[in-house]
């Protein structure tokens, strides 16, 4: 049908403007095969944009998108049929129980999971006979996901699929996401959450007003390896801070001049909140953390 | 024949949604036959041969507005309610070919309007004593009025759901025009006792020649004269519902759209 090695999502140049107003302005993405690759920004960065793009829900003014090997704009619906989409509003829950529902959605696809299958991955099978409006707020996402997953996608897109999670839910979802994509399945997420682009993603692609700021894995995005350490104490009843790529160095010199214990001496690296906020600059104030 | 198959599943998925939902199927279903209990049990003493006579009018007249109940203002406010829900949306975002979930909808509404005709010739037959027409032609008649009034009025609510912004006011956009061709078409009021001005507007639309084409099936050939032109005019019944089918097509194929007001 198409390739099977080459990236799963090839993005060069892509431009998107509402009204004159970019919202995507000139974005280049590739993703793996198997990997997950989180797009982070805060509200208004591009990212549902972006999204809607790949899955062929808009079409761009410019640039080059490969989608599992095609233009997602002109795919039919055998492409569709191996691509799966989280909404990031969730859709109106059925009246109907949850089991029939997904064994209704599996017959539009060609080699579909099980339902039980599908319920057993996103761990509501002990609901598979409930009213899917019967559902907890939680266990809907969890069915929507469901749903994502009956074709058995080779492509899962996430679009901000915690918001409005308590964290214990959150942290069984992440476990779910790993598994599916060690079962070989890649996935594009989209989140404003940090801490869901550390736990998950192999890459993160951080986008600021329509361009991308930084890309790279969680724990070097943004040169946060080799940032400077900042090494701050009290010395005269005034606090005192230092940059430097030496902190072992200068807490020694430090300790050296006051002969023994430095008062409230600290030795801080940028964490990865850090370094997001920095890369998206001022446009985090007022909008989700 | 995988739309066939598909529509096949849309059909029963959504037959199962309807009537699990409450106040649809209330409004949608169940009125015509409240209103043929009210009318006949009301106005049975005005007609000749009592409830019976009654029952022989307002069977087929309740029976037209029922069928456009289930087909047009089911879908004008159904559509409406899943483009705003996201339903629509993911639809799109799956293999689901565009002409099985039309065709879900169109199995859909063929089921209702037949359970919906039963429901009410049943109740005419057994609960008022209405006779039942012995001569099959006018079976005939029946089954062709019902799939093309159906028809004409399922392709009407498809692009009607296209013109309100919001599900909230889809429902208004649909009750009102409905409400009002109910009155011109003689289901409230009998055609004999409109006015010529109102008379006309009615017959503009499928909902007056449904009706007066169901009464010919159930009504004595004597009550011909009773009609606005004097007779059932058949042959104008079959080609305005037909127009309306054509014009019901274009309309859709010009309004119709997947998207709701958030999706941009």
């Amino acid at each position: 049908m198409t390739e099977t090695d080459g990236p799963v999502i090839d993005v060069r140049g892509l431009r998107k403007a509402y009204g004159g107003a970019p919202a995507v302005d000139g974005v280049d993405l590739e993703a793996g095969r198997g990997r997950i690759t989180a797009l982070l920004g805060p509200n208004g960065a591009g990212k549902s944009t972006t999204v809607e793009i790949l899955e062929g829900f808009r079409t761009p003014d410019a640039g080059h998108v490969r989608v599992l090997g095609a233009d997602p704009a002109r795919a039919g619906r055998a492409w569709r049929a191996r691509i799966g989409i989280v909404w990031q509003e969730p859709v109106e829950p059925s009246p109907l129980p949850v089991r029939d529902l997904l064994r209704h959605f599996a017959g539009y696809f060609p080699d579909p999971l099980h339902p039980d299958e599908a319920l057993e991955l996103v761990g509501l099978s002990d609901r598979a006979r409930s009213g899917a409006r019967a559902l907890s707020g939680g266990q809907r996402r969890r069915l929507d996901v469901a749903v994502g997953l009956v074709g058995r996608p080779e492509l899962l897109f996430l679009d901000e699929p915690t918001t409005g999670f308590d964290p214990a839910s959150r942290r069984r979802f992440w476990a779910m996401v790993r598994s599916l994509a060690d079962g070989g399945t890649s996935v594009l997420l989209t989140t404003h959450y940090l801490e869901e682009a550390e736990a998950l993603a192999d890459e993160v692609v951080v986008l600021r007003a329509g361009r991308v700021a930084a890309r790279g894995d969680a724990a070097t995005l943004g040169g946060r390896r080799t940032a400077r350490a900042t090494v701050s104490w009290t010395e005269g009843g005034a606090p005192r801070r230092v940059a430097t790529d030496e902190p072992t160095r200068t807490v020694a010199d430090l300790a050296a001049r006051f002969g023994g214990e430095v008062p409230e001496l600290s030795v801080h690296r940028p964490t990865l909140e850090e370094v997001y906020l920095s890369l998206i600059g001022g446009e985090h104030e007022g909008a989700a953390a | 024949m995988t739309v066939l198959r598909l529509g096949a599943s849309r059909a029963v998925l959504e037959l199962r949604e309807y009537f699990r939902e409450g106040l649809q199927v209330v409004f949608t279903f169940a009125l015509p036959f409240l209103l043929l209990l009210l009318f006949t049990s009301v106005f049975g003493q005005g007609f000749a041969g009592g409830s019976a006579g009654a029952a022989a009018y307002y069977v087929p007249t309740l029976t037209a507005m029922g069928l456009m109940a289930v087909s047009f203002q089911n879908l004008g406010t159904a559509i409406a309610a899943e483009r705003g829900d996201g339903t629509l949306r993911r639809l799109r975002g799956m293999p689901l070919p565009a002409a099985a979930y039309f065709a879900g909808k169109a199995g859909m509404v063929l089921a209702l309007a037949v359970l919906q005709t039963a429901l009410l010739v049943g109740t005419g037959a057994a609960g008022f004593g209405m006779d039942l027409p012995a001569d099959p032609r006018r079976w005939l008649d029946l089954a062709w009025i019902l799939l093309l009034g159906t028809a004409a009025c399922t392709l009407l609510g498809i692009a009607v759901s296209s013109a309100a912004r919001t599900a909230r006011a889809a429902q208004a956009v649909v009750a009102l025009p409905f409400l009002l061709l109910q009155f011109a078409s003689g289901v409230f009021v009998p055609v004999q006792a409109l006015p010529p001005w109102l008379l006309n507007v009615g017959a503009a639309f499928p909902l007056r020649w449904m009706a007066q084409g169901l009464r010919s099936v159930f009504l004595p050939e004597s009550a011909a004269a009773a009609e606005a032109g004097g007779s059932w005019a058949l042959g104008t019944v079959a080609l305005v519902l037909a127009a309306w089918c054509a014009g019901g097509s274009v309309l859709c194929l010009l309004t119709f759209r997947w998207k709701g007001a958030r999706d941009g």
